[in-house]
């Protein structure tokens, strides 16, 4: 067992964890934050994307004794209170989802993406959301989110 | 068709809010206090007999509560009809596909539950296995099934009209083997359940179901209770795509079995490793395709004979093979039609339902050979497909097939003439043909698809409609929404029927307890069926809160109309009140009044001749036509598609967003068909079982797609709708194929098309 600290959506957690418990399972199990989801378990779907200060990781691949320290910020913590986050917004305008089990952490890549680049081309966007598959939408929609959130961020 | 209101309009999803901010819970978040987690045992070879299961020292290891194998379930099979019940919730006494669970085992945590299944020893006596459907027909090939003869577990054989002669008369008349691939559904959910079986005798599943009430039925025969204690509450689901989550699994029933044998709830949740190894995936299939013509290109038969490679168990392998049959006389004209169908039991993973069901292989083969013959006879393939294709009936006539599927609208013709008068088809020879090692092309299809699917045996769709006081309502039926939109649809058709705003619908999933018996998400089925049974439950309500605003307003009900909201008297508007005001009065007035209305749906319930492939297989047809640009890198043989352009005849688009979605995404997904979806199979062992090596698109590989759409205002759909995504699955992979030999000369007639191939046949060219 190893003792961690960690910053979960602003609040700071202590747990103590066995060592090949992923970031992933603890998110999921221990804090309860079941947004976030898993599909693969082997870092090839990207629906267990969250943000490891500020970079999008695959929480599935990340040992929980690695986010030591970390801020995390898993789909939870983007709305405040009734107010969904612009990007989350424009999914919901645009169509961006329809089952919704990659919605999380396609949400996550693409926050990761404007948060760095807040004006992508189209060509950026598919590239920021490589890592995630979408079964359902064939990503038109989810790119077409992407857009319309960076413009309504103010990125154009 | 009367001003609509909230029908056509692009709304978001009824559960967009939920599903963006992680709230919406699948199966796999569900837990329970005091549950335990359950792993399977799979067999580590395709054919053999099982001799022996030991448990003992699994069941020694701390933390394990309960190990089930096939025994328990004391004899146990289902299937899709009383002859096929072919399939054990574990195998017994023998397995018959690589990774066929045999044992499942119950613990206080998931790796404990696995490292129990690991300690579990079983004997085996490896049997021969066969993996090719050809082989396995032959006499002497080693029995999957002893049921069965030469392993044909299904076959068909249709007769319409006189091939031979029409054969004879030909101009032309062309023969080919085509082949699609092993390709799976890859929803990024993994199938997962939390059962609890409680020891009242009630069984209760959180369940990844697109079809619960299949799943209902299956744990009533199962477990013998009586379908009143089966309880399958529906959780969000994360894609279906037909197959494997309308079916029951191993995992489902020892789950539901170890929380019986330990009073515990069980949860298990199938890894994807495991999900892409055993699920019950599309059939690949062999297509001998023989097509006549006349000089001026005008089909005059086609013969197809059929072998699908069904793997170990039958699972839903009738209908498949129906639907590789009866959808060949759409969406062109065709006067002759032969089908010889089988489908044959293998040492592989189960063959099965996926989006595009059956219609996919033998639309790939038609579509490709009609233009081999198109280009034999220097006819452009445009102009061979207008020749050919189906008229829109007139408003009140019907167009009925050679083996009596009828049509009463069919926009075809209309989506090919839109399809090519866009850029992409139109300006195709101003493009560079040529960029270096780059070759491009264009490509064009043309595919129908049914809607409203019907099966033999349990159709009932049902809707319910509560009226609250506040003049809010609750819609209630059995039909799933695994991620196609069909909750927002169902609502606008309650709301737009009831004359109230969308908002003011809520829609819960599906609980056996309490909504109406339903067949569940395939076939296309929601929109019509579901739809059609809200409509008439909408209509039932509005019909009492008509009289009841007619004796407040002494005027009579038809003098009344609702609309966003607002109820009021046509001849004077100055009389009108808020729809909460009337929902108030019609919930007071007498004592205890109660405003509820059901409908069940109505379409398509005439005979449908299955074995003979007689009638229709739903109740409405969608037409497309869908073009497609590629680049073909001449070197490496990559293929980039960087455009589809996709003008469809579904009817009216009730939500446009969705719809479109729903095209898009089937299209997407036949791309994937077209060029990376394979499991690549080594005697009977899943050599890819993951999504690295298993190819699905990504966001880079996705063309720009624009759709067209082509209303036609289909009768039997509610407000004119038709299918919408299971057209665009199956256009996608010959609009591709066109393209691909547009750009190279070559025609491939296997899927999909790798680089590998492609690389192979410039080679073979030279
Ligand atoms: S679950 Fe982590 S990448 Fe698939
Ligand atoms: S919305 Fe279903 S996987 Fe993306």
């Amino acid at each position: 067992m190893k003792e961690i600290n960690l910053t979960v959506n602003n609040q700071p957690y202590r747990l103590s964890v066995p060592p090949r418990r992923t970031l992933l399972e603890v998110i999921r199990e221990d804090l309860g934050l079941t947004g976030t989801k898993e599909g693969c378990g082997l870092g090839e779907c990207g629906a267990c994307t969250v943000l490891m200060d500020g970079q999008a990781i695959n929480s599935c691949l990340v040992l929980a004794a690695e986010a030591d320290g970390k801020q995390i910020t898993t789909v939870e913590g983007l709305a405040s209170g009734d107010k969904l986050h612009p990007i989350q917004q424009a999914f919901v305008d645009h169509g961006g989802l329809q089952c919704g089990f990659c919605t999380p952490g396609m949400i996550m890549s693409a926050k990761a993406l404007l948060d760095k680049n807040p004006t992508p081309t189209e060509e950026e966007i598919k590239q920021g959301i490589t890592g995630n598959l979408c079964r359902c939408t064939g990503y038109t929609k989810i790119i077409e989110s992407i857009k319309a959130a960076a413009e309504n961020m103010g990125g154009k | 068709m009367a001003e609509l209101s909230v029908i056509g309009q692009r709304v978001p999803r009824v559960d967009a809010w939920e599903k963006v901010t992680g709230q919406a819970k699948y199966a796999a978040d569900y837990s329970l206090p005091d549950m335990l987690w359950c792993k399977l045992l799979r067999s580590p070879y395709p054919h053999a007999r099982i001799l022996n299961i030991d448990t003992s020292k699994a069941k020694k290891l701390p933390g394990v509560r309960g190990i089930v194998t096939g025994k328990d379930f004391g004899g146990w099979s289902w299937g899709w009809m009383p002859a096929t019940r072919d399939e054990t919730p574990l195998a017994v006494d023998k397995v018959r596909y690589m990774a066929e669970a045999v044992a499942g085992v119950a613990a206080v945590d998931e790796d404990t539950a696995e490292q129990a299944a690991g300690l579990i020893k079983v004997e085996y006596e490896e049997l021969p296995g066969v993996f090719d459907p050809e082989e396995a027909m032959k006499d002497g090939a080693p029995k999957v099934h002893d049921y069965v003869k030469n392993n044909i577990s299904v076959e068909y054989h249709w007769n319409f009209g006189d091939v031979d002669k029409a054969f004879a008369e030909s101009h032309i008349v062309r023969e080919d083997r085509f082949r699609t691939a092993r390709a799976t559904h890859g929803y990024l959910e993994p199938p997962a359940i939390l059962a609890y079986y409680d020891p009242t005798g009630y069984i209760t599943v959180w369940a990844s179901k697109q079809s619960p009430y299949f799943h209902y039925r299956h744990l009533a025969a199962c477990f013998k209770v009586p379908l009143s204690r089966v309880r399958v509450i529906q959780p969000f689901i994360g894609g279906g795509f037909g197959g494997t989550k309308n079916d029951s699994l191993a995992g489902d029933f020892c789950a539901v079995l170890l929380s019986k044998m330990t009073g515990r709830p069980v949860k298990y949740i199938e890894s994807m490793e495991e999900e892409l190894a055993t699920s019950r995936r599309r059939h690949s299939v062999i297509v001998y395709s023989k097509m006549g013509v006349t000089k001026d290109g005008l089909l005059k038969a086609i013969q197809h004979r059929v072998v699908a490679d069904g793997g170990g168990y039958t699972a839903i392998g009738p209908l498949s093979m129906y639907l590789n049959g009866f959808m060949t006389t759409l969406p062109y004209k065709l006067p002759h039609f032969k089908f010889d169908a089988y489908r044959v039991f293998t040492n592989n993973p189960i063959g099965a339902a996926m989006r595009g069901h059956g219609v996919t292989h033998t639309r790939f083969a038609a579509e490709i050979q009609m233009e081999m013959l198109a280009e034999e006879l220097g006819i452009d393939p445009v102009e061979m497909r207008m020749r050919n294709a189906i008229d829109n009936p007139k408003p009140g006539e019907i167009y009925e097939t050679i083996n009596k599927v009828t049509l009463k609208t069919c926009g075809l013709k209309q989506a090919i003439k839109e399809a090519v008068e866009d850029p992409l088809w139109r300006d195709r020879d101003k493009l560079p043909k040529k960029e270096g090692a780059i070759s491009w092309g264009t490509g064009i299809s043309g595919s129908s698809y049914s809607g409203g699917a019907r099966q033999m045996g349990h159709q009932a769709c049902a809707a319910i409609i509560r009226l609250c006081e506040d003049g809010t309502v609750n819609l209630i039926t059995g039909a799933t929404d695994c991620g196609q939109g069909s909750d927002t649809v169902l609502c606008m058709i309650a709301a737009e029927e009831l004359g109230i705003k969308l908002d003011d619908v809520a829609i819960k999933r599906v609980d056996t307890a309490y909504t109406p018996v339903d067949p569940g998400s395939y076939g296309s089925r929601v929109t019509i069926l579901a739809g059609q049974a809200t409509q008439k439950a909408a209509r039932e309500v509005k019909k009492q809160l008509l009289e009841t605003a007619a004796a407040n307003w002494q005027v009579k009900p038809e003098d009344i109309e609702i609309r966003l909201g607002e109820v009021f008297v046509k001849s004077d508007p100055e009389k009108k009140m808020p729809f909460i005001r009337l929902a108030r009065i019609a919930c007071y007035s007498g004592t205890g009044a109660v405003i509820m209305g059901t409908g069940y749906s109505s379409y398509g319930i005439e005979h449908l001749d299955l074995t003979n492939g007689i009638g229709n297989g739903g109740c409405s047809y969608s037409f497309t036509a869908h073009t497609a640009r590629v680049g073909v890198d001449m070197e490496t043989g990559q293929i980039t598609t960087t455009d589809f352009t996709i003008a469809s005849d579904c009817g009216r688009l009730l939500s446009p967003v969705q719809a479109e979605g729903q095209i898009e995404g089937g299209a997407i997904q036949g791309l994937g068909q077209a060029l990376y979806e394979d499991f690549i199979m080594d005697r009977g062992k899943t050599l890819n079982p993951t999504f690295l090596d298993y190819k699905m698109p990504h966001a880079l590989d996705v063309p720009n797609i624009k759709l067209i759409d082509i209303v036609t205002d289909d009768p039997f759909g509610p407000f004119g709708a038709k299918e919408t995504s299971e057209g665009s699955i199956v256009s996608a992979p010959p609009a591709v194929v066109s393209a691909i030999h547009d750009a190279t000369g070559i025609w491939f007639k296997e899927l999909p098309v790798t680089p590998e191939k492609v690389v192979k046949a410039l080679k073979e060219k030279k």
